[in-house]
């Protein structure tokens, strides 16, 4: 057996028949079986498997992104259960680009947010508010309320209030340092929360506890956009410029100074790093793609409440970053799936079973008991069991190993042997 | 080349560093010594912005460097180590110093979101230039390796490249030889007078080994209690009735 283990580590040959004939059984599987929720999690499980193959990088992109557009798709559109399986799927990518840019916060630049948030609730109101009737309580003009056309625009205009909303927020707040910084930033989100709760008087903007309804769906050359299936795809973009933009920026020099600011402040600067700007850029970046990720949340609910953005929530996504890994991409990509699904799936069908059980008679387990309300207990048995096995997290950042090729100065090279041949 | 006028620091009540007068010159090697808690390193934070100077004047050439910021320090082209060691301790010995680095890199971060060749070229310049100063320092070997699991010695080089890569033309370095074995003291020595002769460097150093100190300075400070008792030329000071008290006490001077 672990000789075997030791061939498919090896060949990429076995590697590939290994995958695609996974991929082809769960694909079977939640085909013929469509109200099997362990087949649909099996098929997300090939992209981790996928991750962990010795595929060359533009070959696996290729691939995970054929897997997420057509394959998984097709496989669960089958049966009854298809919006809700997308509706976790959409899910999944929302909470994955947000952790991945809390990401950028706090385990790039190592500035512990407890606030974060805040920046999802502002995205999902700028939205909420300029597309539906709300906008006409406090400014009448003839364009307003926008209409679902303006959706694409107003993910980029919610990504860039955010940003503004960050760095507003980074300038007074990055005075104070690690647990300090901990407990402002949670009493921002806890701010913005509560401002967006009371802004119904006197004049209401926000719709108060009430919350905004009936947001309108993204329209785009006249075709409405309102199924969790399409939203998917509108996610699945999204998510795509924030992977690409957060890995290629980790490899920069920003990414860099942002990683030194964390590492070590005072010689972060004597290396001639700007440290508050480093940060409130950290803040920014973080912050849109919360921002972007809201305009698309508040759309697809099309009802936003403030109870959707309370501190839980921030915590969940810290959970995320803690789980996968702070600082490793693909480790806020998994820690951030493994979370959601837990949340949206696992839970609830524990709770439907023993609810079940409860109604044949079999057990009696009381409300307070069922395991959709242990939200919290479980992120912390989560952050307990990271701490004590792996405090890097499941997949944890690894440095980036340069090819001697790339840092040798070849014509130099060359020059010496010339030399030495003369 | 470098100067400073009645440099004053005062931490509340606690005068660290008391109307200090220097003048360092241009291609010098100049050592500031003192005993332990002298203000040798709050005159070093002094210099590079870690501290605002409570009152008094740093002159780099005619320019005044009070109220600058560390970072804009950096850019005026002075570069130092630390004496407890600050390396980025997870990021790799090739990527400390292509920090160092991040004041000559101008790409914007629209050609690194779509990997312009502006940013392609500058990157790759970029790690062979780190590269080139690790082999300046003899750490080609461990480019790739954890900055923190290198040797003692290993990391105080690392500092020195990393100060290297930021192109300085001043060079402090806050105690280099500390808890250097002998072998790595000489290489460090070596070292020094490669840097100043090789790259026009003028270096300042704060250091207690005394018989580095006496063999490569060219001229030194010494601070006590936060003032300075004596400057001179390794001999003068080393027959100075006022620094051999300051180090071994008053009877130690009477006895003798």
């Amino acid at each position: 057996m672990n000789n075997l283990f030791a061939q498919v580590k090896q060949s990429n040959k076995l590697q590939a028949i290994f995958l695609t004939s996974y991929i082809v059984v769960t694909v079977l599987g939640l085909f013929l079986l469509q109200e099997s929720v362990t087949a649909f999690l099996l098929i997300l499980f090939s992209l981790f498997l996928l991750y962990k193959t010795n595929f060359p990088v533009k070959l696996k992109w290729s691939l995970g992104i054929l897997i997420l557009t057509i394959v998984m798709p097709f496989a669960a559109s089958q049966g009854s259960a298809f919006e809700s399986y997308m509706g976790v799927a959409t899910l999944v990518g929302i909470y994955v680009a947000m952790a991945l840019g809390l990401n950028v916060v706090v385990g790039l630049a190592g500035l512990l947010d407890l606030g974060f948030v805040a920046f999802f609730a502002i995205g999902s109101y700028t939205y909420a508010i300029f597309s539906t009737n709300q906008v006409t309580n406090f400014l009448k003009l003839d364009i307003l309320p926008f209409t679902g056309n303006s959706f694409w625009a107003f993910i980029i205009i919610g990504g860039i209030i955010a940003a503004i909303a960050g760095v507003l927020l980074g300038i007074p707040v990055l005075r104070v340092k690690g647990d300090y910084l901990a407990i402002v930033t949670l009493g921002f989100g806890e701010i913005i929360r509560i401002v967006f709760n009371n802004l119904d008087k006197p004049v209401n903007i926000t719709g108060g506890a009430q919350g905004i309804s009936s947001i309108p769906s993204p329209t785009i050359f006249g075709y409405v956009i309102s199924d969790s299936s399409q939203f998917y795809y509108v996610v699945l973009v999204v998510l795509a410029v924030v992977i690409l933009g957060v890995t290629r920026l980790q490899d920069s020099k920003l990414g860099r100074s942002w990683q030194a600011v964390r590492e070590n402040e005072i010689a972060a600067q004597a290396s001639g790093i700007h440290l508050v700007r480093t940060k409130l850029i950290a803040f920014a970046i973080g912050a849109s793609f919360s921002g972007m990720m809201g305009v698309v949340f508040s759309a697809k609910q099309m009802f936003i409440d403030p109870t959707n953005f309370t501190l839980l929530e921030s915590i969940t996504i810290l959970v995320m970053v803690i789980l996968g890994g702070m600082g490793s991409v693909p480790g806020v990509i998994l820690g951030a799936s493994l979370v959601t699904i837990l949340n949206l799936q696992v839970l609830t069908e524990v709770t439907n079973y023993l609810n079940q059980l409860t109604l044949d008679g079999v057990l009696n387990i009381p409300s307070a008991l069922s395991p959709s309300k242990m939200q919290r207990m479980i992120f912390g048995l989560i952050l307990i069991l990271v701490a004590i096995f792996r405090p890097q997290g499941l997949l944890p950042a690894k440095n980036k190993k340069v090819p001697k090729e790339d840092v040798v100065d070849q014509t130099v090279v060359d020059e010496n042997q010339r030399s030495v041949s003369v | 080349m470098l100067k400073t006028n009645n440099l004053t620091k005062s931490f509340g009540g606690l005068t660290a560093v008391n109307n200090v007068n220097i003048e360092i010159q241009k291609g010098s090697i100049t050592a500031v010594i003192g005993p332990n808690g002298a203000g040798k390193t709050t005159f070093f934070n002094m210099i590079t912005g870690v501290y605002t100077p409570t009152s008094g004047e740093i002159l780099l050439g005619e320019e005044s460097l009070v109220g600058l910021k560390p970072h804009a320090v950096s850019k005026k082209g002075i570069a130092r180590t630390f004496q407890n060691i600050r390396l980025f301790s997870s990021m790799t010995a090739l990527e400390n110093v292509m920090v160092g680095m991040h004041q000559h890199l101008k790409y914007g971060v629209f050609s690194t979101i779509f990997h312009l060749p502006s940013y392609k070229k500058a990157e790759k310049a970029a790690m062979k230039e780190a590269y080139k100063w690790l082999e300046y320092v003899g750490l080609s070997d461990v480019y790739n390796e954890e900055s923190s699991s290198l040797s003692y010695g290993a990391q105080r080089r690392l500092e020195i490249a990393r100060a290297l890569a930021s192109k300085p033309s001043i060079l402090l370095l806050d105690e280099p030889a500390a808890g250097m074995n002998p072998k790595e003291t000489k290489e460090l020595t070596d070292l020094i007078y490669q840097m100043r002769d090789d790259l026009n460097l003028t270096i300042v150093l704060i250091e207690h080994d005394m018989k580095l100190v006496m063999e490569i300075s060219e001229y030194l400070f010494v601070l006590d209690h936060g003032e300075k008792i004596a400057e001179g030329k390794p001999l003068e000071i080393r027959n100075n009735q006022k620094v051999i008290e300051a180090y071994l006490g008053k009877s130690a001077v009477t006895t003798a």
